[in-house]
């Protein structure tokens, strides 16, 4: 089924995040991938733009829908992955090498769940 | 319209018993009585023939004028009779586009063409089924290019003054600031632009020919707001593009135009039509309805609905617009008009169009009082001085059947299509120089 790396940290939104020092480096899950079906382009802020727990950040595209991106933490964003720009299909590829966005100078989090956690509540979606 | 569908009144019986139901009323028992309508207060039914005479003779308390030398906004050119003949047949006659697109492959194939012709007339990729009116495309075009650090619009102060109000009510209940860029001479300001232009700057509308005929310099708008990291909205008549340099030789990133010159009557100010094309890179932002082509399980042409995922049906409130059905009729009809008169009859309509205007001008300057406005070089209408009261003049070439230029303060807007012959011009100037 999907996978659920241990050491990342989740939410109910799909993002998952993994913390390097100070910073908060953010993606979307494998499970947010394979709903959306084919991703066709990504929308992502631009790095300084200050990003809020919980509200949009960007948005996804794929053929049948274009789903929010919702931040699990308030900063400031320091670095953008470029890539996805340019090749969208790497989210489907590998979601959890292919993060969206870096988050510095965080002042606020929301209550992350674990991987264990998190699959159980991506199970209880059905 | 052959699949007219008729039910008498021992069908409707039959109907509702099968429904088990006893009239018509016990179909409507769940709206309460209280906000149900008991009877409405209009005539008796009438046959036929009294309604036609009785609308006839309303309808003939209009001024239709035969002589029009106005523009403004609405152009006056000759509709092949082939564009009447091919939007009357009942598979096209509907106003919407299909709520279940891809079974209607005949209206998806005919907005593909439109769009096609469209995006060949302005030289920008991609092209929207169209919109409500030119208006509304230049306002959605300018929330197409609303980003987080870059919403302010500049417009010319030279386009049309409705454009403008339409604009700012769209950019009002977005919190988006609409800045007009001062005119001199009857064109853009480019010490006011270049004031006015900073990082903060989504875009610039400018049109052109502008609401004074006037052609603008917008390769050099252009320039100057790419190199703020801004982007070009060009405003445009349709007519216009068939002559003069097009959005992309311009540079311009958007292309809106009203499209009712491209085979639509002037019908009192509508159903009119919105055209839209713009630069490849911002296909994902532009609204309302897009047909693709692509190929079916056999391998055969087919047309679908494309770029989808952003708009209404999916996204509800978040949409990147509110447009979900429009005119597409009208939208037909442009298309009918360009195949009908094709490259070359469209290029004949604008060159006509223009070098009867500029006779128009030269023979208006024959008369004392009647000078152009501006030196700077005009498509199909022009802003002069008037000898006389304007609305004296207006009201005195009324009486002889001919509507005269627009009034714009003390001085006229004048205006002339293919369909102003120069015997029609030479005719309208002697009747002028009786009523002075």
């Amino acid at each position: 089924m999907f996978n659920y790396p241990k050491k990342l940290m989740y939410t109910e939104t799909h993002e998952w995040v993994k913390k390097e020092g100070d910073i908060y480096v953010v993606g979307i899950s494998d499970y947010a991938q394979d709903a959306l079906g084919d991703i066709v382009f990504v929308n992502l802020p631009e790095v300084d733009d200050e990003v809020f727990v919980q509200e949009p950040f960007g948005d996804v595209e794929s053929v049948k829908a274009v789903s929010d991106l919702y931040s699990p933490v308030s900063g400031v964003i320091c670095a953008v992955n470029e890539d996805l720009l340019d090749n969208p299909a790497l989210l489907n590829e590998d979601p959890y090498r292919n993060w969206l966005i870096k988050v510095e100078d965080v002042s606020d989090t929301e209550e992350f769940l674990d991987a264990e956690s998190y699959q159980q509540f991506c199970e209880s979606q059905g | 319209m052959a699949s007219y569908v008729v039910n008498t009144r021992k069908q409707q019986q039959q109907m509702l018993r099968e429904l088990k139901l006893e009239t018509l009323d016990d179909l409507f028992v769940d709206v309460p009585a209280s906000v149900r309508l008991e009877s409405l207060n209009i005539p008796q039914g009438q046959s036929e023939l009294e309604v036609y005479h009785e609308m006839s003779e309303i309808s003939s308390k209009n001024t239709v004028f035969k002589h029009i030398f106005r523009g403004g906004g609405a152009y006056n050119h000759y509709i092949p009779s082939i564009v009447n003949a091919v939007v009357s047949k009942e598979e096209f006659l509907t106003a919407y586009t299909p709520y279940q697109p891809e079974i209607s492959q005949g209206i998806l194939q005919s907005i593909f063409e439109y769009q096609t012709q469209m995006c060949q007339l302005s030289g920008l990729d991609v092209s929207n089924a169209s919109v409500y009116d030119g208006a509304v495309a230049a306002a959605e075009a300018a929330l197409m290019l609303q980003e987080r650090r870059k919403s302010d619009i500049l417009v010319a102060e030279t386009v049309n003054p409705q454009l403008l109000q339409v604009l700012k009510t769209y950019c009002e209940s977005r919190d988006v600031k609409v800045i007009t860029v001062k005119a001199i001479d009857y064109a853009v300001d480019f010490n006011d632009l270049k004031e006015k232009l900073n990082d903060t700057i989504a875009g610039v509308i400018v049109q052109s020919p502008n609401f004074y005929g006037l052609i603008e310099d917008v390769k050099a708008i252009s320039e100057l707001t790419h190199s703020h990291g801004g982007k070009v909205i060009m405003h445009t008549n349709p007519i216009a593009l068939a002559l003069l340099k097009n959005a992309k030789e311009l540079d311009a990133d958007i292309c809106t135009a009203e499209g009712q010159p491209l085979g639509m009557p002037l019908a009192f100010g509508g159903p009119y039509l919105g055209i839209m094309t713009c630069k490849k890179e911002l296909m994902r932002k532009l609204p309302g309805r897009i047909v693709g082509q692509t190929v079916d399980t056999n391998n055969q042409r087919c047309f679908v609905l494309t770029l989808q995922a952003r708009e209404q049906h999916i996204r509800r409130e978040k949409a990147s617009s509110n447009i979900c059905s429009n005119q597409a009729l009208c939208a037909m009809r442009a298309s009918v008009y360009c195949a009908a008169l094709g490259p070359d009859g469209l290029r004949q309509v604008a060159k006509n169009s223009a070098s009867n205007a500029h006779y128009l001008a030269r023979k208006l300057m024959e008369i004392t009082g009647f000078e152009l406005k501006s030196t700077k070089e005009f498509f199909n209408e022009f802003l002069m001085s008037c000898p006389i009261d304007n609305e004296k003049l207006v009201a005195g070439l009324a009486e002889k059947g001919i509507l005269a230029g627009l009034p714009l303060g003390k001085d006229i807007l004048w205006c002339a299509t293919e369909v102003n012959t120069k015997k029609e011009i030479d005719n309208l100037v002697e009747i002028i120089k009786e009523v002075l």
